[in-house]
């Protein structure tokens, strides 16, 4: 069941970024790309526990900042070693100039 | 009496770090605006690209040089500058292309760190896995693969490092167990299972080689094809020993706090050329992100909150050395790094080792 929640504003994350979003006691990860598209993972590495907030967006690449193991935010994939379980993603949309992650 | 370490990944000092948390610690951090650190993070193949030119170049020559002169005196230069090339400067090339953070490119990344693994007789996907290890866990007693000096320190064995004799007499046959298909019980706990299988076939991709070079070798009834390759594993690794020791030797142990237990080095252009930077350890290991060539950047701007970096290798190695000699008898004894007064404090509640009590023993 769908439980859409307000994560931020649109201008909160600049192009290619990552902002950190903790809500209920998890934390995601809201991703900006280059094409101007919003997209949410969970904000913990896969790995071990780093918030891919602090880390770098490349194109569709989201780097954590602890090992530098590499997911597509786009799609979670896990991209290689040091990561190899894939990453959770939520569904995005934007409304009002507000960036909603679908949580449920 | 001072409880004696067990550097074993599964033993007693393994469960005390996991049962006192400070296996997979939070980490102390100098506080860098995000805008700023993104600046730093930014990759760029063209200076990797750069320096990678005049590696494969300076390689190439003096490999041809030692061709050319074999058999005479002049022979020795070029020896000098191969085996620095090929037995030193290729572990900051692996580092740096492990951690992917030399080229924007990954595959480039990816080629470089097969080709200096190989240089080095390291299993790419076993040290992959350890250096992954030794970020989590840097220094902490049973959980970090990579500690070069344990205590009590022993100093001989320090001593032939310098030679390489002692890396090679380890690595070779490390290859060849894993050629075999056996991991010890240590590798087994920092590579994940479904990665084991990797690091064996690597090891054999290596032992193959290295077994045709030997039949070269043999075919040509020459000691070209060994000296070119292998053998500088042994005669060029000093420089990669002189640079790396200063990392973490004679620092604390089991803290949370790089600048407690990683050094950062001035050293002359030459040898930032060969070591890609890596004398700027703390910044590095703070954050791992960023690029060699952007450390002299992020050291500008954080070095008001680190301890004050050492001059240079002698006077580092000056400072290390009673301490190595204090900790043949007081293995608890480290040196601790005073922060300038523009720093943050250190957590005392995590670092304050009683050394005192361990020197008045």
């Amino acid at each position: 069941m769908a439980d859409w929640v307000e994560a931020c504003a649109v201008d909160d994350v600049d192009e290619e970024d990552v902002i950190r979003f903790d809500h209920g006691g998890r934390t995601f990860a809201i991703y900006r790309s280059p094409e101007d598209a919003f997209f949410a993972t969970d904000g913990f590495c896969t790995h071990e526990k780093a918030h891919l907030a602090d880390g770098l967006v490349m194109d569709d690449i989201i780097e954590c900042p602890k090992h530098n193991g590499r997911f597509n935010y786009k799609t979670g994939e896990a991209k290689g070693a040091p990561v190899c379980v894939n990453l959770k993603t939520y569904p995005v949309k934007v409304e009002a100039g507000k960036v909603m992650i679908d949580i449920g | 009496m001072a409880k004696k370490r067990d550097y074993s990944l599964v033993g007693e000092s393994t469960r005390t770090a996991i049962e006192t948390g400070l296996a997979s610690a939070e980490w102390y951090h100098t506080d860098v605006a995000r805008k700023t650190m993104k600046e730093l993070m930014q990759r760029s193949d063209g200076p990797a690209i750069r320096d990678t030119i005049i590696w494969i170049a300076a390689i190439l020559g003096s490999a041809a040089g030692i061709v050319w002169f074999w058999g005479s005196w002049w022979i020795v230069p070029f020896l000098f500058v191969y085996g620095v090339l090929y037995g030193s400067s290729s572990d900051s090339r692996w580092h740096e292309c492990g951690h992917g953070t030399a080229f924007r490119t990954r595959w480039m990344n990816d080629v470089v760190y097969h080709i200096a693994s190989f240089m080095l007789m390291r299993n790419p996907v076993q040290w992959r896995w350890s250096h992954a290890r030794h970020h989590t866990d840097t220094i902490i007693v049973g959980r970090d693969a990579e500690i070069a000096v344990m205590r009590p320190p022993d100093l001989i064995k320090a001593a032939l490092a310098f030679t390489g004799i002692l890396d090679f007499r380890y690595s070779l046959p490390t290859l060849v167990r894993q050629a075999f298909g056996t991991l010890s019980d240590d590798e087994k706990s920092y590579i994940p299972e479904m990665e084991q299988h990797k690091a064996v076939t690597a090891a054999r991709w290596h032992m193959v080689v290295y077994v045709a070079m030997i039949a070269i070798a043999i075919a040509l009834r020459s000691w070209i094809p060994l000296v070119l390759i292998g053998l500088p594993r042994l005669y060029g690794t000093w420089h990669m020993v002189t640079t790396g020791l200063l990392q973490h030797i004679g620092l604390a142990d089991n803290v949370t706090d790089h600048r407690l237990n990683t050094r950062t080095v001035y050293m002359n252009p030459i040898s930032r050329f060969i070591y890609w930077n890596m004398n700027y350890h703390v910044e590095h290991h703070m954050f791992p992100m960023v690029p060699y060539h952007a450390l002299p950047k992020l050291h500008e701007l954080i070095k008001h909150d680190l301890p004050v970096p050492n001059p240079s290798m002698w006077h580092a190695y000056r400072e290390v050395w009673p301490v190595l000699l204090r900790q043949l008898k007081y293995e608890d004894f480290y040196l601790k790094r005073e922060l300038p007064p523009t720093a943050k404090p250190y957590r005392g509640e995590f670092h304050d080792l009683d050394i005192t009590a361990a020197a008045a023993e």
